[in-house]
Parts: structure tokens; sequence; C-alpha cells
């Protein structure tokens, strides 16, 4: 599966969203995310894809969207 | 001797403004000195911490030395070595000045006048985010100088904003393009002639003038179940009002000085009154605290009982988290039964926030949502608010004890 897919996946589970169709809403604005399902999507990143992604890299406004997020992960993937 | 504190004088406003009409020019022309920018920022920390103050001066010498040799080790060790009690260790000696003024605060002795300075949260907050910066790897370097400058920018050096060192750092070493820069200026003029309105206006009339006339009128109520009367109920509303009025203009007067100084602090308001829930509420009341507190506390706590699976479901995790966190800022505010009372009625409320949103999303279909619920749920938190400021201001003491 590729970084696209699961991210979405990740999001899914956590949101309890099909987010495949709304890719620059904002997660934060609309509540679909909040400080806990961050938690938990770190979490799942650093299962799922190996990726580490630090407390303090975790910067909102960089990591608000799906399409930013993806991005975001696509950069930490080796 | 002249000594101010900080935006509570009218000659304060007088000098800032002489002190910073040079950085105005030579922004417009392209420059920063940053030795003249230092020399402004120890003037006016001269002027707040000199003088008659001049004990909160060397209480604030002797405390930067310490942090500063405390952050430069930690960074030292971090480079090479990563281990968890040396950085716990390290963010519990950060906080150790403060835990023992705000803990000796409660009792007799002098040593908050000994250690202590007006602003020395705010400083701590400053340093122990460095620390933990430093720990997750983002913060490989620091310039001391900069470092320096960071925590004790003079224009939120007693109660904030809380900035970033990144960001600051960012800010500090740009020039913003001219157009930039009239745009940050204006914003900044606008943000301290708000703060005007909001501070020596309003603050003012709530605070100064309402206030001890329906203190007075509730401490002569008192009597009834709970002493509970409708002069009590004045109280809780004037001084609500009178807290935010002070504070968001304290808190603009601190975010315009700095953008006219090339600083984009970020701002501490966002409207709120109009908070449809408590969750809400914390995103838009002193937002660089309640960040600080979401990103160094709520979400590494969090993260540390999710990974170590702490607790059996995610959900209650993140209740205890939720409380903890609360209960710690009303510790910060001081060891009072109100405050930490105040912090344990957010913590619960956020809980009970979280619960009712979750039933919410799962039964969309069958809850309504039109603009009387809405209005409701702004009104019930605007309510709420207000009744937990009853309980931080200090006034029940007052009212049941005294």
């Amino acid at each position: 599966m590729d970084v696209k897919q699961t991210v979405l996946s990740i999001l899914k589970d956590i949101s309890g969203e099909d987010l495949s169709d709304q890719m620059d809403t904002n997660l934060y604005d609309t509540a679909l995310m909040d400080s806990m399902s961050t938690v938990q999507m770190m979490l799942q990143l650093q299962q799922q894809l190996g990726i580490d992604v630090q407390i303090s890299e975790f910067d909102r406004s960089q990591w608000d969207t799906p399409n930013k997020i993806i991005d975001k992960v696509k950069g930490l993937v080796k | 001797m002249l000594s101010f504190e900080p935006y509570e004088d009218p000659a304060y406003f007088g000098i800032l403004l002489l002190g910073l009409l040079p950085i105005m020019i030579m922004m417009l022309y392209g420059h920063r000195s940053r030795i003249y920018e230092n020399i402004i920022s120890l003037f006016f920390l001269f002027l707040t911490f000199g003088g008659p103050s001049w004990h909160e001066g060397a209480a604030l010498i002797v405390y930067m030395v310490y942090e500063t040799c405390l952050t430069y080790f930690y960074l030292h060790y971090r480079k090479n070595n990563n281990k968890s009690w040396v950085f716990y260790l390290t963010v519990f000696l950060a906080a150790l000045p403060l835990a023992t003024v705000k803990i000796s605060q409660q009792t007799t002795s002098n040593i908050p006048s000994l250690i202590g300075f007006m602003g020395i949260s705010y400083l701590t907050f400053r340093v122990v985010q460095t620390i933990m910066e430093t720990r997750d790897g983002v913060l490989k370097k620091i310039n001391w100088v900069t470092f320096l400058e960071f925590v004790l920018f003079f224009p939120t050096i007693s109660s904030g904003p809380i900035d970033r060192y990144r960001r600051f750092e960012k800010d500090y070493r740009s020039i913003p393009k001219r157009d930039d820069y009239l745009e940050m200026l204006s914003k900044g003029i606008h943000y301290i002639f708000l703060g005007f309105l909001y501070k020596f206006i309003l603050a003012y009339f709530f605070g100064t003038y309402l206030l001890p006339q329906v203190e007075a009128a509730a401490m002569h109520a008192r009597g009834g179940f709970l002493d509970i009367s409708w002069p009590l109920i004045g109280v809780m509303y004037t001084y609500s009002m009178d807290l935010f009025f002070d504070f968001a203009g304290y808190s603009l007067f601190a975010v315009g000085t700095s953008y006219v100084m090339g600083i984009k602090t970020p701002m501490n308001f966002n409207r709120p009154w109009q908070s449809h829930n408590f969750k809400e509420f914390w995103n838009r009341w002193h937002m660089s605290l309640s960040f600080w507190f979401r990103d160094y506390i709520y979400m590494r706590l969090l993260y540390t009982f999710m990974k170590n699976k702490t607790f059996k479901s995610m959900t209650t995790a993140a209740n205890v988290t939720y409380v903890l966190n609360m209960m710690i800022m009303g510790f910060w505010h001081g060891v009072t039964w109100y405050y930490v009372t105040y912090g344990l009625f957010h913590g619960f409320g956020l809980v009970i926030n979280d619960t009712w949103l979750k039933y919410k999303k799962k039964h969309r279909e069958s809850i309504p949502s039109n603009w009387f619920t809405k209005g409701f749920s702004i009104l019930l938190t605007a309510n709420l608010v207000c009744f937990s400021f009853l309980i931080f201001s200090g006034f029940l003491n007052t009212l049941w004890f005294k």
C-alpha cells in the first residue's frame, strides 16, 4: 500500500470518516481531528510506516489537511 | 528613580514611543540594529527591574544564569546521549525556582521576595519548552545571545504571550519587506490603541469602578444558602469582564509592541466569548498558554500513556490527561483551593464536553443543529466560563472564610 492510501486509512480509522474526497479540508477547524486524534495518528504512523515524528515537530499549521499530512509523511518516509 | 510596571502608566507609553521610533525608522529603511534593540531592551528591563525593584532585578539575573547554564548543559548532554531521567531531572530543575516561589507564596516565608520576580512564570515556560524541543532533537543549536533575547524579550516579559524559540529566532533574524512592515506597523498601532480601550476604559470601569461596589454588596448580603445572592452573581460577571479586558488589553500592548519591533508574537485571545464549548474556548482564551499546555504537557503525557498502554481504553487515557493537564494549570496559578478547583472544573468540563462531542458524532442524524442550539451552546459556555472565573477570583474564599 502506498503512503497516500495508508495515511487515508489511518485518518479514516481515527476520524471515522472517509476523507479521500476532502483532501484540502482543514481537519482541526472542522473538528475532525483534535489533540487526542493527533497523538493517535502519530502512533499509527510510527507503527504502520515506521516514521518517527516528534511532538515538537508537529506544527499544526503544516499538518492540518489530508494533502499536507501526506506530503509531510512522504518527506519522512525513506 | 523611575520605575514602571510594563504598560501601566501613560509615561511608560511615552518612553516606549521614543524608544521604538528609531526602530520604526530603521525597519522602514530595511535595517535591524540588534545593538540598538538590545540597548532598548536592557533599558526597559532596567525601568521595570531597577530602582526600588532592584531586588527583583538581582533575582532575575541569578535566575537567568541558572537557567542558561541548565539549558546549555542539557543541549551539550543531548548531543551524544538521551536518557529519560536526565531529561526529567533537567525539566524538574528548570521548573524548581518557579515551583518554590508558587508553593512558598502560601506560607509566611520570605522566599518569594528573595528569589521571585515579575514574569518568572513566563520565563520558565520559555526555558522549559526550549529544553523539551532539545530533547526531541528539533533544536540542535541554540544561539545564546538569541536565547537571552528570546527569554528576556521586554514587550512580553511580565505576562507573555509565550512565543516559541524557533519562531522568534526566525523573525529576529530577518527584516520584513517595507510593505510587510508597514502592515505590521499599522496592525501593531491598532492593537495598542485597542489595548487602551480594553485596559484603561473597560477594565477600569469593570475592575476599579464597579467590582468593589458589587463585592461590598455581596459581602453585605451574606447569610443565605452558601451566601448566594444577586450581588454575588453581579461579582461573577463583573469580575469576568474585568479579567478579560485587563488581560486582553495587556496582551494587545505586548503583541502590538512586538509587531512594531518586527516580531510576530502570537495572539492571546480570539473572541473567546463566541465559543460553542469548552474545547473551543481553550482554543480562543489565553491561547499562548493553553497551546503551551497542549503541546508540552497534554500531548506528551497522552503520547506516553498511549505508547505504554497505561490505560485500557484510549478514551480513558485522554480523559485522565485532560484532568491532569488542567489541574497542573490550576496549580501553576497558585497553590490555593480556588485555583486548583478552577483547574479541575475545566478538566472535568473538557471530559464531559469530549464525551458529548463523541456521542453527537455517532448520533448526528437524531440531534438537531440550528441557530437555537448554536446560540444556546454559546450562552451556556459563556456562563459556565464566568462561573469558573468566580471560583478563580478567590472571592468565594473571602465570602465564605473571612
